[in-house]
């Protein structure tokens, strides 16, 4: 008797295990941001096909990704990562390739390859959002408003402390954008000897005012705290912590840098088949509008812009708060993908150097 | 009856050669087999633990060393799924064999590469190959890939077709770096690793001034781990002394004091700290409520060295805190009094006599901190700032951001190396079999 129920437990134990392996596991970057998605993709993606997800997240996905797939020890199946880390991963064979015939045409049956901003699509990458890191600020601890990238750097007018990203990509072309050059000429200058100079001699004018943040989470916090009286940020994260937290911070959109976040497969992903078919799922038209509606980043399908209503309150109208939108674009940088895959290593290490002076 | 024999025989004839046993076996032997029952007995016992440190922990070292000196990007490509291994880069090699270092790219060099690009593009490894290049040499990742894609569009003469293509590719410092990186194993991750390299020739170098950092940073790592271990020092030495002569009663409720945060997440005892310290933190509020600060006035204690040295010592003080204790529970209080009834003034006492006497418990303690100060990671990530990182944050850049494995296992191949010289010369000083962890 006893030992049948060993047995039956053995066997139901191992039946649920069984079924726990077809799950998926998708990463992503936490916060505000991961909830968007868990509420836009994978609820709806578990109630249609019954696929379960688990979702983790990570200060950078695509760090875990190199480390499973060279181990050959891959748990994630699916994952959000910026463009220029989807592209350098895929370089080097770590990524399953996507066949875009699996994504659905818009609803008016344009094809996904031409629905898709252009760059959205990628050998092994989808892009589900476009996404910007601009600097935001605290109301409460700002007499004046600002509203330049060059008050950022403006510490006799804004006195205070200052949030940066503690990474080279975004901080240098910033410092330049501040130093008075111009949005379409910042890689051109950044590529040269004393383009690089002369932003760290920028960011030199505030380096004792500057606290560096590395999580996604940080700078809503730092800024609420009154820890600093401005920091760069992810623009949907500042969102979030104004319009659903109440918190007293408003995005300044001059000087912007806008980039993608996509969604990527590493090889030897567990359930490669079902990875697929979220990916397709997830960036169907109706689901990135959908997504728009928990946090302000903006989708990558051009079919998706025109369903973006109000943020899950019900009452704020999303437009105005995407980085896309036309007001927010004036002086707005797009980040440029192949020159980060190309010297993300110098100017790190030059970054890093500096940061130890 | 024969066992009993046995014994006298032993006993009485040990040292003389030929001595069997009872069934006629040489002594000795017998012994042996014994004592190898004795042993393969313990082995056994042991051969979990023995499988679990190699397996976990010396495996994994052996790897990271090995991955501080070798690294295939540039010589073969292991397909991932398929598992099968191509070499690579094969033709460049092979003029690189026959050519000494400094012979100017020819034009079989370029039709060697060209040949390569090929094979780089038929089994999709530019952007690998690419990739190791630009640890030496930045911006020549992207060289390879674009190349790769259009290798197929080369044609002879190869030199004009590649200088066409990007005219970086007659750059010498870029055939310096082929070079280097054409046999997998290499000692530039350690030279990066202490801020050197190779110039053109080949000769080793320092970097630019403004690209060192690993140099300052082991420096830094060092002094502020001895800072941190003087602290600690300096705060446990009383507090075990205290719990160590306290009655029971009391000594237990003050041990759970000291073990308390013991207990607690690392990460919950640090994100305490950020809260205490912070310029709109509790020690600031409180300096700025009583008067003593003006509010524009708040002192800086978080994202600085000040940060890390405040958190880290308060996380590492239970590390010295209890070899310490369980060194001064076992002194016997009547030495201290034998010697001021000999007439000792208290303080002579206590450098003569007590001090002495704690000596293992400070050097179990101290090397307990130093070491584990020395490889921090979390507390300086989160309230270091940048004038607070230590040399683990790097590795851990390495690891995580910029993903050069070869690199940040050279700077933890060095970091383990400086560890184990110092417990050397900490045995040499001191003697390791003074050491006593509780």
């Amino acid at each position: 008797m006893k030992l049948k129920t060993i047995l039956l437990t053995t066997a139901v134990s191992s039946m649920a295990f069984g079924a726990h392996a077809a799950d998926l596991t998708v990463m992503s970057w936490g916060g505000s941001y991961t909830k968007s998605q868990v509420e836009a993709y994978h609820k709806p993606f578990t109630a249609e096909t019954g696929i379960s997800i688990t979702s983790v997240d990570s200060d950078n996905p695509a760090t875990p990704i190199k480390a499973q797939v060279e181990a050959g020890n891959v748990t994630v199946d699916v994952a959000d990562v910026e463009f220029s880390d989807a592209v350098r991963l895929c370089d080097e064979g770590l990524l399953e390739e996507i066949d875009t015939s699996i994504l659905p045409p818009a609803p008016d049956g344009t094809a996904a390859t031409d629905d898709f901003i252009e760059g959205a699509i990628q050998d092994c990458a989808i892009a589900n959002i476009v996404w910007s890191t601009v600097f935001a600020f605290n109301r409460d601890n700002n007499e004046t408003a600002p509203d330049s990238i060059d008050d950022f750097f403006n510490l006799a007018d804004f006195p205070g402390k200052r949030g940066l990203r503690k990474s080279a990509k975004a901080t240098l072309e910033m410092a330049l954008m501040a130093d008075g050059v111009p949005a379409d000429e910042v890689y051109d200058i950044l590529d040269t000897d004393e383009g690089v100079d002369r932003a760290f001699a920028k960011l030199e004018t505030i380096k004792d005012s500057i606290v560096w943040w590395e999580a996604g989470a940080q700078p809503p916090q730092l800024l609420a705290d009154g820890e600093v009286v401005m920091s760069t940020a992810y623009n949907g994260r500042i969102f979030n912590a104004a319009i659903a937290e109440n918190q007293p911070l408003e995005v300044v959109w001059d000087g912007q840098i806008l980039d993608f976040d996509l969604w990527v497969i590493p090889k030897g992903a567990p359930n490669l088949e079902e990875a697929l078919k979220f990916v397709a799922y997830s960036t169907g038209t109706e689901r990135l509008a959908d997504q728009a509606s928990w946090i302000s980043y903006g989708p990558a399908r051009k079919s998706s812009g025109a369903m973006v209503g109000l943020y899950s309150d019900g009452k704020t109208e999303m437009a105005s708060h995407m980085p896309t939108a036309e007001a927010n674009l004036g002086n707005a940088l797009v980040n440029n993908f192949e020159f980060w895959v190309d010297n993300d290593a110098e100017l790190n290490e030059r970054f890093n150097a500096w940061l130890a002076q | 009856m024969a066992t009993m024999t046995d014994d006298t025989n032993l006993d009485a004839h040990a040292n003389s050669p030929g001595l069997t046993t009872a069934d006629g076996m040489p002594l000795k032997a017998a012994l042996a087999r014994a004592q190898s029952n004795a042993k393969r007995r313990a082995l056994f016992l042991v051969l979990p633990l023995l499988l679990f440190v190699l397996i976990t922990f010396i495996m994994p070292i052996g790897q990271m060393l090995h991955r501080s000196i070798h690294n295939d990007g540039f010589t073969l490509h292991t397909d991932i799924t398929t598992k099968a291994e191509t070499p690579i880069m094969v033709n460049l090699r092979a003029w690189f064999d026959d050519n000494p270092r400094g012979t100017a790219p020819d034009e079989q060099a370029y039709a060697a590469l060209a040949q390569d690009l090929l094979v780089l593009r038929a089994v999709k490894a530019a952007g690998q190959a690419g990739t190791r290049i630009n640890y030496e040499r930045s911006g020549s990742r992207s060289m390879f890939t674009k190349a790769a894609r259009q290798a197929r569009k080369l044609e002879p003469p190869f030199e004009a077709a590649m200088l066409d293509m990007d005219d970086e590719w007659a750059d010498p410092e870029l055939w310096a770096a082929m070079r280097d990186s054409s046999s997998a194993y290499t000692p530039n991750f350690y030279l990066a690793a202490v801020d050197l390299t190779r110039d053109v020739a080949g000769d080793v170098t320092q970097v630019d001034e403004n690209r060192r950092v690993y140099g300052k940073l082991f420096v830094r790592t060092l002094l502020l781990s001895l800072l941190i271990t003087g602290t600690t020092f300096l705060l446990a030495y009383p507090v075990a002394h205290l719990l160590a002569t306290l009655p029971m009663r009391h000594s237990n409720l003050l041990m759970i004091l000291v073990l308390l945060p013991f207990w607690t997440s690392l990460l919950v005892r640090t994100t305490s700290w950020m809260v205490l310290l912070q310029s709109q933190g509790v020690v600031n509020d409180t300096l700025v409520g009583t008067g003593i600060l003006a509010d524009d006035n708040r002192i800086q204690m978080m994202y600085n060295q000040t940060g890390t040295i405040v958190a880290m010592t308060h996380i590492l003080l239970p590390f010295m805190i209890l070899p310490l204790y369980s060194v001064m529970r076992t002194i016997n209080p009547s030495y201290v009094r034998a010697a001021r009834s000999l007439g000792a003034t208290s303080w002579t006492a206590f450098r003569r006599v007590y001090f002495p006497q704690t000596i293992p418990g400070i050097g179990a303690g101290a090397l307990l901190v130093f070491i584990l100060s020395v490889g921090y990671y979390i507390t300086p990530a989160l309230v270091g700032g940048a004038d607070g990182q230590l040399i683990s944050n790097l590795i851990a850049f390495h690891m995580q951001r910029s993903l050069n494995w070869s690199l940040a296992a050279a700077l933890a191949g060095l970091l383990l190396a400086g560890i184990l010289i110092l417990y050397w010369l900490y045995d040499r000083l001191v003697g390791i079999d003074n050491l006593k962890l509780g």
